[in-house]
């Protein structure tokens, strides 16, 4: 195992592959990337994760070249990369439609890259079948991709953007075209694939499921800015705007003002006849400031009584259930119409469950759990 | 398999008819042995053999396919680039102008198409001949190659060809390599129909060939003017069978490949 962290972002000696510097792009009136900075590094697995039409695919694009920044720069190993072609570039991609080319057979789509490269026959040879083992494919070899499923068309497209060794691997929206199951299969076979070659991958997507599976950072993005850089996890416990902790997973949102109480504490006023909540933050909030508080469902606790010690109570009654299989989530209604979703794992059987429609229930959460953000 | 119902088969049988019968006609009365066209007098293939004798003939036929594979040629290069411009080239000043104006000449009366193309030729100073037939030929079969070949362009996945760019060819290279490889078949078919084209034309031949160059339509139109021969019903029966052994091949070699691609594709699903 490898014991330290893989995190050059936290060092600042550490070189980026990548830089964005202020880049804007501009498709007539439109703008589709709005003046954004942003580093990534060598080995990383960067996911660009926003809704259609957020700019993550004009991000990619730019980087293999099909478009250039209206403004700004882009470096690659520390050059400035817009006036290199894309046939120039040490950068390859895996396209959405796979784009494979139907007139040639699974080793000819590999090996039509390094034939450009003039690369002699028996290293083009052998770096051919280390595709095609890596990937998996070695039975299809002959086979034209017409020929072969949906998943190992998926593989071909990946083995041919990797056989050229790119420093640089960018995938968009890879896994779109596979069914759930073969997707979560595949997610983990890129995971392998990109620790084995070491290579860097930036995958744009719009499934934030994969974003979270499979990367290193995740850049969330909403019209053409960047809204949040950080680790799967960070970006989920700590999202740092209401855009970012609604668009990944799922969230209560409670608004109200903020009163400080003590260190790094407030106390939240958010509705009349309500008991006012507790929440922690390293972010000053001023008195009397609007803000939302952001609460993860499983961190709500559901209970028919009032826990003793809980420092955030508040009382309802069953709305609606949500059984997922392994979890359930409850809608509570509270007594001034508000909604709060509660989510449970079902480590009991059904027949056994302690809550059903109607039941007036508590739903407690510790000052900790909920993130404080402003508007 | 249903029975037609009455009237279909009727329906069926008149169009048919309507169709064919003429040629019907011409077929058996060029195995005429009798040289009066209207009158049966048994059955013989003399005619066929009096053909091969014919050096008019046999020169006009030898005129017109040279004619054909060059034009034809000339117009599947020419339209596939025009095809290639107005459905990649994005927008450019008078692109508008350009993909309406290519298409006029298939509206075009075919007579001012040869009279204009006989002033021109008249203006520059080029005597009529085989290149001017060729050039004529060329005008006009060019804008059919250019609307099949555009058909197929507006369908083909951009991707592939910037996965090529992509992968290291320049873009000269991605066309010869990966987009011209997958339009072959409607850059064939446009080929197909400008030679088809070519054969064919009587009325813009007439004006831009010369006493030097003759094609067949031209030769058969002024003989058939001195009187219908049974050479002529034999000729044209060759013809015939050419061109509907050439559609028949068409057809089955496609007509398979898409059932070949159908299995193939359900066998790769099946193995998923």
């Amino acid at each position: 195992m490898n014991s330290t962290v893989f995190a050059p972002w936290d060092d600042p000696q550490a070189k980026p592959l990548i830089q964005f510097k202020n880049v804007t792009k501009r498709f007539g009136g439109f703008t589709a990337i709005d003046n954004l900075s942003l580093d990534i590094f060598e080995r990383e697995f960067f996911a660009l994760l926003g809704p259609s039409g957020c700019g993550k695919t004009t991000m990619m694009r730019m980087l293999a070249g099909f478009e250039q920044p209206s403004e700004g720069t882009i470096l690659l190993s520390g050059q400035d990369i817009a006036p290199v072609p894309p046939n120039k570039r040490a950068v390859n991609m895996m396209f959405q439609s796979y784009a494979l080319f139907p007139h040639l057979n699974v080793w000819d789509n590999i090996a039509f890259g390094l034939r450009r490269d003039n690369m002699p026959k028996h290293d083009l040879e052998d770096r051919v079948e280390e595709m095609l083992r890596l990937t998996r494919l070695e039975k299809f070899a002959r086979r034209k991709p017409h020929q072969i499923s949906g998943g190992q068309r998926q593989r071909v497209a990946l083995a041919r953007s990797l056989a050229k060794a790119p420093k640089l691997l960018l995938l968009d929206e890879p896994l779109g075209a596979l069914d759930k199951k073969l997707r979560q299969d595949t997610q983990f076979e890129l995971m392998d694939i990109q620790e084995k070659t070491g290579t860097t991958f930036v995958i744009v997507t719009h499934d934030q499921e994969e974003a979270m599976t499979v990367a290193s950072r995740v850049a969330v993005m909403d019209q053409g800015k960047l809204m949040q850089v950080a680790t799967p996890d960070r970006i989920y416990e700590n999202p740092n705007s209401v855009y970012v902790a609604d668009f990944i997973g799922d969230v209560n949102i409670i608004q109200g003002r903020a009163t400080s109480t003590g260190e790094d504490t407030y106390r939240i006023d958010w509705a009349e006849g309500q008991p006012p909540l507790t929440a922690t933050s390293a972010n000053h909030f001023s008195d009397g400031q609007t803000c939302h508080l952001a609460i993860r469902p499983e961190k709500v606790t559901i209970s028919a009584e009032r826990p003793a010690d809980a420092v955030n109570a508040v009382q309802g009654k069953v709305h609606d259930i949500a059984y997922l299989g392994n979890l359930s989530t409850y809608y509570v209604e509270l007594s001034n119409g508000i909604i709060i979703k509660a989510q449970t794992a079902n480590t009991r059987r059904i027949s056994r469950r302690s809550f059903t429609w109607e039941d007036p229930v508590w739903l407690s959460w510790t000052a900790t759990a909920a993130v404080l953000l402003a508007d | 398999m249903n029975r037609l119902s009455w009237f279909n088969t009727v329906s069926l049988t008149l169009g048919f008819a309507f169709l064919y019968i003429p040629m019907v006609i011409l077929i058996i009365f060029s195995f005429n042995e009798s040289k009066l066209v209207t009158v049966w007098a048994g059955f013989s293939t003399k005619w066929y053999g009096e053909l091969m004798q014919n050096q008019a003939f046999l020169d006009a036929a030898w005129v017109t396919v040279r004619v054909a594979v060059f034009s034809s040629t000339l117009a599947t290069i020419l339209g596939t680039m025009a095809a290639y411009v107005m459905v990649r080239g994005g927008r450019f000043f008078g692109r508008t102008l350009f993909s309406g104006m290519i298409y006029a000449p298939l509206v075009m009366p075919e007579v001012i198409t040869g009279l204009s193309l006989l002033l021109l030729f008249i203006g520059i100073g080029l005597d009529r001949g085989i290149l001017t037939i060729v050039l004529a030929h060329t005008t006009f079969s060019m804008c059919y190659v250019s609307v099949v070949v555009s058909s197929r362009l507006v369908t083909f996945d951009r991707s592939l060809e910037e996965a090529a760019l992509d992968l290291g060819c320049s873009p000269a290279q991605a066309f010869r390599l990966v987009t011209l490889p997958i339009i072959a078949p409607a850059v064939i078919s446009g080929w197909l129909l400008a030679f088809t084209l070519s054969l064919d034309d009587l009325v813009i031949a007439s004006f831009t060939s010369g006493p030097s160059a003759t094609t067949l339509p031209i030769k058969i139109f002024s003989a058939v003017r001195l009187g219908v021969s049974p050479e002529i019903n034999a000729l044209s029966t060759i013809m015939i069978a050419v061109v509907t052994v050439g559609v028949i091949t068409a057809s089955l070699v496609s007509k398979r490949a898409m059932v070949r691609q159908r299995q193939e594709e359900q066998a790769a699903a099946r193995t998923e």
